[in-house]
């Protein structure tokens, strides 16, 4: 009996400390992933200095000398990102209005679920309709010679970025106490003057949270970039442009870099520059949506 | 008056603004639908690809996506129960869990192609697994532990504060209430976070990418640290690498892929409508 009893405990303790290391999981493979990062990425900086690495627009990882400058690719990101954003930003939001306080009941359910699908469209099938349906369709409307520019891949990824935006700050404005709406509408607001003088602004941070969230997945999206951007290592001007994104660039290269070579280091030294941007995107982003939170109690 | 005319207006914006979101996802499964169903039949489901992958069938790359699928399953979800397990019943409201937390955010925004990275650093190079199903599946799997961990710690919270105390008043340690009486009531609530992992799992593209995937393998991998074909490369493969596809192939390629991971999805949607219904506390 007693012995058991020891036995149990032991178990007991053994369990415990096993929950424990999964539960601190995260946090250790965080740090696992920089310092790999870090580990493969940092040589680069024997070929090029930081300041050229990040500000020249030279990018010729194969030529002799190879040029490693990344800054029309950050700007190739940025012009996707911006484009994106100016078309996901009014739909997403405004459709995350109309579900929560809006539509009817039944309907709303069916809303979410269908918005729900979006995200589980696979990005490279994503990809694959933006270069066979949306590209050809930019490139009749505009009468350019090709649709694989930032603007085809700008209207698949507001798709891709919609589904973040709607659900968060969907969740943002349903979670403004009911008191506030009513106090509007006592006051004779009619129901469209109490959701944007009244709850919109009450949701601001985490609608902000949410288009940033949307926005951090928009920079992070590889695949449908890759298939759809055109992939030519330019500075954006317009649009209207075949362009080249950090993702891409590794994407596309990371297959015939040799091991070891500056090349190789220079695409994980571009994964180092996308890993700070996102942690950045989704600190501040946790932040405001636990700012709204505490603010609320 | 006025204020009535523009809350019309405003709606109406509001409606239209829905209306379009909606459109494109229909458009989308409409097009896939459209011009896949006549590429799948059962030929090219269950052979080979042929002609440098401009015939034949997906076979393999069907193959491939359910092993990582597999393999997904067997790392992540233990280890993002145990996670979740640990945040939802042991962890306090300290900066230690608030960093479990700022992590696990960060995890969910790490660009998929990133895990590309890692998974070819830590577990192709640095451990010598090679390129392998193995190395895929724990890319994937380190990919997948936020919705894992966050779809459990939510089942976890949603079995009343009272079951717990009944069962430790009757005597039972910490750990046998966990398993004994809050798991078994969480389960349909993880199971919904598995589902979607693994449809998730299947449609990851970018992270196996340079990890397990071969371009072209017209026969089935033996062992775990054999490489493989899957379903989304495949796809990107036969639309930019190998020229004159023809586009029904393709097609049927894109709409076996999100079949599959609308299968998993739907699955869950159902599991988690159930539950709502039959939840009596």
């Amino acid at each position: 009996m007693r012995k058991q009893t020891v036995g149990q405990r032991a178990w007991e303790f053994l369990v415990e400390k096993f929950i424990f290391v999964s539960g601190i999981s995260a946090i250790i493979i965080v740090i696992l992933i920089f310092l790999f990062l870090l580990k493969e990425g940092l040589g680069i900086f024997k070929t090029v200095g930081p300041l050229q690495f990040l500000g020249s627009t030279a990018w010729h990882p194969t030529s002799k000398p190879p040029d490693f400058g990344i800054l029309a690719l950050i700007l190739g990101s940025l012009a996707v990102t911006v484009g994106a954003a100016i078309l996901a930003v009014p739909f997403g939001v405004a459709t995350a209005i109309y579900i929560a306080e809006v539509a009817p009941p039944r309907l709303r359910d069916w809303l979410k679920v269908i918005i729900e699908l979006i995200a589980v469209i696979p990005s490279v099938v994503t990809g694959f309709i933006g270069m066979v349906v949306i590209a050809p369709f930019v490139a009749k409307l505009f009468n350019l010679q090709t649709g694989l520019t930032a603007f085809s891949a700008s209207i698949m990824l507001a798709l891709m970025a919609t589904p973040t935006i709607v659900s968060i700050a969907e969740d943002a404005i349903t979670s403004v106490p009911r008191s506030y709406k009513e106090a509007a509408l006592a006051l004779g607001a009619t129901h469209w003057q109490a959701i944007y003088r009244v709850i919109v602004r009450a949701a601001a941070p985490g609608i902000f949270a949410a288009v940033m969230l949307g926005i951090g997945r928009v920079i992070g999206e590889t695949m449908a970039v890759m298939m759809i951007t055109g992939n030519s290592v330019r500075i954006p001007y317009t649009l209207l442009q075949p362009v080249r994104t950090l993702t891409a660039t590794i994407a596309a290269e990371m297959g015939e870099a040799i091991r070891g070579s500056p090349h190789y280091a220079a695409l994980f030294a571009i994964g180092i520059v996308l890993f700070v941007i996102t942690f950045t995107v989704n600190f501040l982003a946790d932040l405001l949506l636990h700012r709204a939170e505490a603010r609320r109690q | 008056m006025n204020a009535h005319r523009s809350e019309k207006i405003a709606f109406g914006l509001l409606f239209a603004a829905t209306v379009v979101v909606v459109a494109a996802v229909l458009f989308i499964l409409g097009v896939l639908i459209k011009n896949g169903i006549g590429a799948i039949t059962w030929e090219f489901l269950t052979t080979a690809p042929r002609d440098g992958m401009r015939a034949g069938g997906i076979f393999p790359a069907i193959v491939g996506t359910f092993y990582l699928i597999l393999g997904t399953v067997v790392f992540a979800v233990p280890l993002g129960i145990f996670a979740a397990i640990y945040l939802n019943e042991y962890a306090a409201d300290n900066m230690l869990t608030r960093l479990i937390r700022l992590a696990i955010i960060n995890l969910a925004g790490v660009p998929s192609v990133v895990y590309g990275l890692f998974g070819l650093g830590l577990f192709v190079i640095f451990l010598r697994f090679g390129t392998s199903i193995l190395s895929g599946a724990l890319t994937l799997s380190i990919m997948n532990l936020p919705i894992v961990i966050t779809a459990t710690r939510e089942a976890l919270s949603s079995v009343p504060q009272s079951f717990r105390e009944v069962s430790l008043a009757l005597g039972a340690t910490k750990w046998q209430t966990i398993r004994h009486v809050v798991l078994p009531n969480a389960i349909p609530g993880i199971l919904t976070g598995v589902i979607l992992e693994v449809g998730r799992a299947g449609g990851e593209t970018a992270p196996i990418l340079f990890t397990v995937a071969a371009f072209s393998l017209p026969f089935l991998p033996h062992s775990i640290f054999d490489q493989c074909m899957a379903l989304p490369t495949h796809l990107f493969a036969i639309s930019t690498e190998v020229p004159n596809v023809s586009l029904s192939v393709r097609y049927g390629t894109a709409l076996t892929l999100i079949g599959v991971v609308l299968f998993f999805n739907l699955f869950s949607i159902i599991i988690r409508m159930r539950l709502r219904r039959r939840r009596q506390w």
